[in-house]
């Protein structure tokens, strides 16, 4: 007799620790989203003027606003962490020196990127003129 | 030492059609030696206790790609794992998640050996070449560029690791696409464009969302979330280059 | 066999992402907290008039936020997808959508704070 059992998918990702983690990845998106969205409403106030300007700078002083900024910082630094252990898949083989790199390395390299264009914003937002 | 008689609960999801409309679990308990494989257990329940438990399996030892299933949650080769592992039990074994169960832990593979298929797995010759012209050469470094990608033994354990393929059975998969790339990425072939439309069709990489459990749960070391990611490059210079191409392609 | 149109939004997830990834944690920290924090005036208004104004000021603004909004439109689709919503028409409207409207804005701002 031939009546094949097709097995519900609801609720997979609770299944392995391994999907948990991906999902976790995944939500970071909305960290992201909701950057973006701060952000645009900065320049919207930007555009309207210096007291429209003073005023979104005065809402991110917020108690609220802080501790949403801290979950944010969180939420950037999973993805940083976790787009840059992705990245090597994306990529074909590389050789260098005769060696095939390996995924770490590539992962590290980008983490120190992430580390050093921090330090180049961080330097430009204090030092600009 | 002293010699003890040791067992272990081992639990299976039996699935017989003709009589249950639905998988149930049944427990056995098995004779344990610190050397036995799940696939061992399985047979010994099957030899002594109950003939009517239906598997596959063939070689033993990892190669042939027959016995994959589900030990614990999580795909497996059950030649390969061994139940000092899983001590103290029980072992929990089901049917390849992410496919339809024919029997016990016998999963439908049809439409798998379809998706092989459709990838043209052979060498598509750059040109027409006659045997005056020898054999292929290849440097080691050409080799290393597919080498990998050619150990697929057909188990389907990234089948069942892959979410996307549990969500759409159409998604060609972790496995044939890395078996297509293994071809395109052969020195010998020329037959990437024909495989361009499988890569960037609605059933192609697109569906995959880099989970990478697949390349986790491959016992062969062939990494398909690779083969799959970096042809989303490919796919991608495809789509947006194509109307620079002189012999066109179709949309 | 149907061709994906995937590639489009998937450029855009990926310039959203390695964008995210090289520069998110430190625009949140400085914008979000340690400014807020110290109270520092580097985020004055005529000094971040004259960044909106540069040309490399409006380039460097407007990327980060079209391409956050992108990749996060992006991703949150394929999220749905992955709960069992299916990626259809109002799903994809809804998401890139949102993407849309914020690109937008930033861009009519940028535009409207003048050079």
């Amino acid at each position: 007799m031939n009546r094949p059992y097709v097995r519900p998918m609801a609720g997979w990702w609770k299944r392995d620790p391994f999907f948990m983690r991906y999902m976790a990845r995944e939500l970071t998106a909305f960290a992201v989203g909701a950057y973006a969205v701060i952000l645009c409403v900065g320049v919207l106030r930007l555009a309207q003027g210096e007291a429209a300007w003073n005023g979104w700078l005065a809402a991110l002083r917020s108690p609220l606003s802080i501790v949403l900024h801290a979950v944010l910082l969180f939420a950037m630094a999973v993805h940083a962490k976790s787009w840059f252990e992705i990245m090597p898949k994306t990529m074909p083989m590389i050789h260098v020196g005769g060696r095939r790199l390996g995924a770490q390395t590539i992962t590290r390299a980008g983490w120190a990127a992430t580390l050093i264009a921090s330090l180049v914003l961080i330097a430009l937002v204090w030092g600009w003129r | 030492m002293a010699e003890s008689l040791k067992t272990i609960d081992v639990e299976v999801l039996r699935y017989r059609p003709e009589q249950e409309s639905e998988p149930v679990w049944q427990r056995y308990t098995v004779p344990y030696t610190d050397d036995m494989s799940v696939l061992q257990a399985l047979q010994q329940i099957k030899d002594d206790q109950d003939g009517s438990l239906s598997f596959r399996w063939s070689c033993r030892m990892a190669i042939c790609g027959s016995c994959g299933m589900m030990v614990n949650g999580k795909p497996h080769l059950s030649c390969q794992t061994f139940l000092r592992d899983l001590l103290p039990g029980p072992v929990r074994i089901e049917a390849l998640t992410h496919f339809p169960i024919e029997r016990d832990l016998v999963v439908s593979v049809d439409g798998f050996v379809k998706k092989l298929e459709s990838i043209q797995p052979y060498i598509i010759p750059k040109e027409p070449r006659t045997l005056a012209q020898g054999e292929y050469r290849q440097s080691p470094a050409q080799l290393e560029q597919f080498e990998q990608f050619s150990g697929c033994i057909n188990c389907m354990l990234c089948y069942s690791a892959c979410p996307q393929f549990g969500l759409d059975p159409s998604f060609t998969g972790p496995g044939v696409l890395a078996l297509l790339h293994r071809y395109n990425a052969d020195s010998r072939d020329g037959g990437q464009a024909q495989r361009m439309e499988v890569l960037g069709s609605t059933e192609g990489v697109w569906n995959c969302t880099a989970v990478g459990y697949c390349s986790e749960v491959c016992p062969k070391g062939v990494d398909p979330a690779n083969a799959v990611n970096q042809n989303k490059v490919n796919s991608a210079k495809d789509y947006f280059l194509r109307f620079l191409s002189p012999r066109g392609s179709k949309s | 066999m149907k061709r994906s149109h995937a590639p489009i939004f998937w450029l855009l997830f990926g310039g959203g992402g390695m964008l995210a990834a090289l520069f998110g944690t430190a625009l949140v920290l400085v914008t979000g907290i340690v400014v807020p924090i110290t109270g520092s005036d580097v985020l004055a208004y005529p000094r971040m008039l004259a960044l909106a104004q540069s040309i490399v000021g409006k380039a460097f603004v407007l990327a980060v936020i079209v391409l956050f909004a992108w990749h996060a439109a992006h991703r949150i689709l394929c999220s749905l997808h992955d709960v069992g919503i299916h990626k259809g028409l109002v799903a994809k409207l809804t998401c890139y959508g949102c993407a849309m409207a914020i690109s937008l804005v930033a861009a009519a701002s940028l535009w409207r704070v003048g050079f």
